[in-house]
């Protein structure tokens, strides 16, 4: 590689965010809007303008809890029993109080909600229970709306600078953070008081069935940093074992998406085009109705919409070819696949970890704070379940106002130089070596395996077997891995990442000795919920250099559950009458 | 142990017609979630250096002259 920078540049800031996104942006904004004078950076490994989980824009909010349409209490009843009961009320309960603010700031910033005749927002039915699912009709402007509020806000922001780790003082306090340039190499250390972390799900961790590193779910570039720099400084990580696993559109891996097409009357359908489960919303339950039906023969699996009028049909093209994932429509027409003629077939995605869909993520509180002090996390990568889109936003904006008043009253904590020449070292060590390992090949080893041995049921054995490759590889990333240009630098970092998150993966399923949510966590050695032993978190850490994994008691709960309300999600197939 | 290159096909393609980058536009390389995208310093046009594509289209729909087209990954068409 070309030269390698010797002097490693300084930056002070009140409020340091990781990840351009959709939580970053709205958590940076809200801090500085509160307190103007605040220095707030926010630090992104792409560009702000394209960056994150809706680069292209969303087709809709799948989960509004808007007055006359849903309460605060029956959301926070919803995903409790979508979750199976590991929830932690307080944060379900304040992001549901507050994201109708938020639909109403984003409805000023210029992006539109769907309204009926009398001008009352047209929420859709998705979920078992409730009704949250509110369509954009202009969605795919969501990313230039945000950047505008953040140019007028004035946020300094840092493109093209990948964090690799967070700095924490002797006391344990956040200091700061590591980033390096994507493109030169270049080392930014930053001092800031509080850090808020936003860098999305883990979507890089199982590898697709098409075999190419780059064909995922979740944007690509969501490679799990923010889970691994959490790990690395100490904060607590939540029921990790709650994969995040998809009904996507075979091959193509993105969404079909049932949310848009539920509402016109599209529905899933196994290989007679019949119906077999209750509902299409996305659940650890519904995935595992959907694995029982390809084991019992009655696959492919398939979203079906031939039925529908052609008009009808249209609409929902005019939604699914232009936001979110826009070049679904050139795959479908790659293989001749008309919506009116053909269903559409479907596949159960590799594993990731996800809270924004799922439950697996950085344990934070109502206020987004870690477990770390000066820590926050917001978005898919903290663990408030099921949580979306509009819960990025709007957890992203409790963290933002939480951080500006917590650096009001708090100075830098001090780190130890020692640790950011440790990390240069680490960071550079592959762009040293004149050959090895290039970082695709690390990777995909990686992930390979984590689809041998890691994708649900799980067992235990293929998990200790798993543990032992993975240390294999570890061995080789650490001593033979090579980079031989900046970008490559980027991979090599982000396969690190990877690593990580699938160690993660193993040490919390291996933990959870029973099984839960559904396919997500589905143990064949412990085929059954233990609610006696496990209904509980499980928080995994590091600890005196170690992975290790904790349970901690489920807060009581604010809105409470009555027994017949339990299991509605385990009741997803469909029964014949008598 | 060398490095051997493994020829794939890319699914990003610039009609260098269009393309603009030799008078200074850089929308899309800026503009790449994965950052794949380079100006080339043979011909100054835009094209995807690495193989690296989540077929997310930001390139093309921000192209000022139309220039960029995304198909989807060979391995996944």
């Amino acid at each position: 590689m070309g030269d390698i920078p010797d002097r490693v540049s300084q930056v002070d800031c009140d409020i340091l965010v990781i990840g351009g996104g959709t939580a970053g942006p709205m958590a940076a904004y809200k801090a500085k809007v509160k307190n103007p004078k605040a220095r707030v950076v926010l630090l992104e490994k792409a560009n702000v303008k394209r960056s994150g989980a809706i680069c292209m824009g969303m087709d809709g909010l799948n989960n509004a809890v808007i007055p006359g349409h849903a309460t605060p209490e029956q959301y926070v009843k919803e995903i409790t029993i979508a979750n199976d009961g590991i929830c932690d009320q307080a944060p379900v309960y304040k992001y549901a109080e507050r994201c109708f603010e938020i639909i109403q700031e984003l409805d000023k910033f210029g992006i539109r909600f769907l309204k009926d005749e009398k001008g009352d927002f047209d929420v859709k039915k998705v979920h078992h229970i409730g009704t949250y699912v509110l369509p954009m009709p202009n969605g795919d402007t969501v990313k230039k709306a945000l950047y505008r509020q953040l140019r007028r806000a004035q946020i300094l922001i840092s493109n093209r600078y990948m964090a690799t780790r967070l700095l924490t003082g002797n006391d344990g306090r956040i200091a700061g953070a590591i980033a390096v340039n994507t493109r030169t190499a270049e080392f930014l250390v930053f001092r800031a008081k509080s850090v808020i972390l936003c860098l999305g799900a883990a979507g890089r961790l199982g590898l697709p069935s098409s075999g190419y590193l780059f064909g995922t779910y979740e944007n690509a570039a969501n490679s799990g940093d923010g889970y691994a720099m959490a790990y690395h400084a100490g904060a607590g990580l939540a029921n990790l074992e709650c994969f995040q696993i998809n009904p996507l559109i075979k091959d193509y891996n993105g969404p079909s998406c049932a949310y848009v097409a539920g509402p016109f009357g599209g529905y899933t359908a196994n290989n007679e085009g019949m119906r077999f489960i209750e509902c299409d919303y996305w659940s650890g339950q519904m995935m595992l109705e959907f694995y029982n039906e390809l084991q019992s023969g009655k696959g492919p699996v398939f979203l079906k919409l031939d039925h529908l009028a052609g008009e009808t049909i249209g609409e929902i093209e005019s939604i699914l070819h232009k936001v979110e994932r826009p070049t679904r429509g050139r795959f479908h027409e790659g293989r001749g696949t008309d919506y009116r003629h053909r269903m559409i077939e479907m596949h159960i995605s590799e594993i990731g970890f996800c809270s924004g869909h799922s439950a697996s993520g950085v344990f934070v509180d109502e206020y987004a704070r870690t477990t770390v002090d000066g820590l926050y996390a917001a978005g898919d990568m903290a663990n408030v379940p099921h949580n979306y889109m509009l819960g990025a936003f709007t957890n992203g904006a409790i963290a933002g106002e939480h951080a500006v008043d917590f650096v009001a009253e708090t100075d830098f904590a001090e780190f130890d130089p020692a640790d950011v020449a440790a990390e240069c070292q680490r960071v550079l060590a592959p762009t040293l070596r004149e050959d090895g390992i290039p970082p695709n090949q690390i990777e995909f080893k990686t992930r390979r395996f984590v689809n041998d041995y890691l994708q649900p049921p799980k067992v235990t054995r293929k998990y200790e077997l798993a543990a032992d490759r993975f240390a294999e590889i570890r061995d080789d990333l650490d001593h033979g891995m090579v980079a031989r240009d900046p970008h490559e630098l980027m991979r090599a970092l982000e396969a690190a990442s990877i690593l990580d998150c699938a160690d993660m993966a193993v040490c919390a399923s291996l933990f959870r000795a029973e099984s839960r949510w559904g396919l997500y966590h589905y143990r064949t050695d412990f085929p059954d919920k233990d609610n006696d032993n496990w209904f509980c978190h499980t928080i995994l850490r590091k600890q005196d250099g170690r992975m290790g994994c904790e349970t901690r008691p489920v807060a009581p709960y604010i809105v409470p559950i009555a027994d017949d309300e339990r299991d509605a999600y385990d009741k997803q197939r469909i029964r014949r009458q008598a | 142990m060398p490095l051997a290159n493994t020829p794939t096909t890319v699914p990003v393609v610039v009609d260098e017609d269009k393309c603009i980058a030799d008078k200074g536009c850089v929308v899309c390389v800026d503009v790449c979630p994965l950052d794949v995208l380079r100006i080339s310093e043979l011909t100054g046009k835009a094209y995807m250096k690495y193989d690296e594509c989540w077929y997310c289209m930001p390139c093309e729909a921000d192209c000022p002259t139309g220039a960029v087209k995304v198909n989807i990954p060979y391995l996944l068409r």
